[in-house]
């Protein structure tokens, strides 16, 4: 079988182009069926003009795009069967319960779930009779997933699903999530929350300014990114004047911080010297070396390797 | 499921929607009634010398006109604009449902409604005010009724694309009918009215809607009643808005 039996998406080459701004400019991209993919990226990225392209709700300046093996551009009911979309902040009708609803858009597919089934999934079975208005922002969400599932879907689009919830609401919405992997369905979700990306992803594609500019795991964007681990330590254990020279113009070099002054007399950041390397373990074995020559232990020692959000910001630029 | 399904089960809880919304079933049902009493009570129910019928026999019609101008053309705007404001349109969209289906759906609730109206306001009208339907007049009524119903819920979704936000729709609404309602002998005649008025009246579909129906209970009118050239007017305003709606309707939110 060829490697595009394979996969749910294909997108070459997707360019979008509104008057003399290109929102998308020359995308990539291949998602595997059965695969949680997390397309990453600051608003304004190029994330929602490109997942309604690919959900054929926007039409494409250029380039070649399959979804499910049909261009976008030439959708058929045959292929939205086939296709569960979550839009981003879609308000359903307050008067109806939340089984209603799901009820309603049950009727627009050929085989539908059940409905008790689809709201048991999302874990919206105790709110069943609940008038939609009075859901949670978390309840809402789930709601909206629980119609994208309805038509037992091959692949499912989450635009930003948890944007402005609150950190309860966010893990709901994870769970639910989380839960579609069991299905079997393929994931594309956007977001531009990284620890949502690494939660619930299985790869992350990070967009920027309209241009793929990283494609991986967490752990691979991060070495993509190539941001030092930071080695720091209290000055109190340890002065500046106790370490080798090595070590003196590392802590030099990116701080504006080492102090000038003896360090027992600076106070807060200062009081603790950091070091950022990509060498942490030369580092630390230096360190301790040095503490063991001053005859002090390094208790105070902590390795912080960079954060998702360092890496996030390092590769979109919004660092800079 | 197969289309018929689908369009019962729009229409089902588009009806489910109304019926839940309390400035729907207000509008609609409720405040028809009330103007209905009220003109009766004001202008009393004597018999007109010049044609020999009684008053309320004038605003029968009228108020019919009007119930069914807020169950289609109202109705099927503020509900249109609100699904659409809020996303719900966009995310049809990307289900299998054909467009045609939905607005079918919603014609269908319309037509409900304004069955519903109409034996209300008759039913009244024929208990309060002795104004009877003539049995010659029945299938003129039907055709009306149709008509009036397909072109007001045209309409209704046209009116949708000058609609910028769910709070403009009922202001924009209310601003197109409710200065017709007064040149279209709906709540008050146009008997000796300056003769801009009387023209204005005669270019939109209202005041036709409400003559046309106006036959239906007419004890003196001779024969079977077919005013085609109302209907031809009513249906081209309805074709206006067919036309309008397939140029420059949205699915997605406009704010």
């Amino acid at each position: 079988m060829s490697d595009a039996a394979h996969l749910a998406i294909e997108v070459t080459g997707l360019r979008k182009r509104y008057g003399g701004n290109e929102a998308v400019a020359g995308v990539d991209l291949s998602v595997s069926a059965g695969e949680v993919l997390a397309f990453l990226g600051p608003n304004g990225a190029g994330k929602t003009t490109t997942v309604e392209i690919l959900e054929g709700l926007r039409s494409r300046t250029s380039g070649h795009v399959r979804v499910l093996g049909t261009d976008p551009a030439e959708a058929t009911a045959a292929w939205r069967e086939r296709l569960g979309v979550v839009l981003q902040g879609a308000k359903h009708e307050g008067d109806f319960t939340a089984s209603e609803i799901v009820t309603m858009w049950s009727a627009y597919y050929r085989s539908p779930r059940r409905v008790a089934d689809v709201l048991e999934l999302v874990g919206l079975r105790d709110a069943a009779r609940t008038r939609t208005r009075r859901l949670s922002g978390g309840q809402q969400q789930r709601l909206a997933v629980a119609l994208a599932l309805v038509g037992d879907p091959e692949l499912i689009f989450l635009d930003e699903p948890t944007t402005g919830f609150d950190p309860a609401a966010r893990r709901e919405a994870w769970e639910t999530i989380a839960g579609l992997r069991s299905l079997g369905v393929t994931v594309m979700l956007t977001t531009h929350y990284m620890d949502e990306a690494d939660q619930l992803a299985d790869r992350i594609v990070v967009i920027s300014r309209g241009h793929i500019v990283a494609d991986g795991t967490a752990a691979e964007l991060a070495r993509h990114a190539a941001i030092p681990t930071r080695v720091s330590w209290d000055a109190a254990e340890l002065r500046r004047d106790q370490l080798p020279e090595r070590l003196r113009e590392l802590l030099a070099a990116p701080a504006a911080s080492g102090p000038a002054d003896p360090p027992e007399v600076s106070a807060g950041v200062e009081a603790r010297p950091t070091i950022a390397t990509g060498d942490v373990d030369g580092v630390v074995r230096e360190l301790l070396a040095a503490a063991d020559a001053a005859g002090t232990r390094l208790d105070s020692l902590a390795v912080r390797p960079p954060t998702l959000e360092d890496t996030y910001l390092a590769l979109t630029g919004d660092g800079s | 499921m197969n289309r018929l399904a689908q369009l019962r089960s729009e229409a089902r809880f588009n009806l489910l929607g109304f019926r839940r919304s309390p400035a729907a079933t207000f509008f609609t049902v409720v405040l028809p009634i009330i103007f209905l009493v009220i003109f009766t009570s004001i202008f009393g129910n004597e018999i007109i010398s010049s044609t020999g019928a009684r008053v309320a026999t004038v605003y029968v019609p009228g108020i019919l006109a009007l119930a069914l101008v807020s169950a289609n053309f109202m109705n099927a705007a503020i509900v249109t604009v609100i699904r659409r404001e809020n996303g719900v349109l966009k995310a049809m969209r990307a289900t299998p449902l054909p467009p045609w289906v939905y607005v079918g759906g919603q014609l269908a609730a319309s037509l409900v409604l304004t069955a519903f109206m109409t034996a209300l306001v008759i039913g009244i009208g024929w208990l309060g005010y002795s104004v009877e339907v003539q049995p010659g007049a029945v299938p003129s009524l039907l055709i009306t009724l149709g008509v009036g119903a397909a072109a007001f819920s045209a309409l209704g979704l046209a009116i949708t694309c000058v609609c910028p936000s769910e709070q403009a729709a009922p202001a924009i609404t209310n601003m197109c009918v409710l200065p017709l309602y007064f040149v279209s002998d709906v709540f008050i005649p146009s008997e000796g009215a300056p003769r801009w008025m009387v023209v204005i009246g005669d270019i939109f579909p209202i005041k036709h809607l409400a003559h046309a129906l106006g036959n239906t209970f007419d004890p003196f009118s001779e024969g079977i009643p077919m005013p085609v050239s109302r209907w031809l007017i009513i249906a081209a305003w309805g074709v206006f808005g067919v036309l309008v709606t397939l140029r420059w309707f949205r699915w997605t939110p406009r704010g």
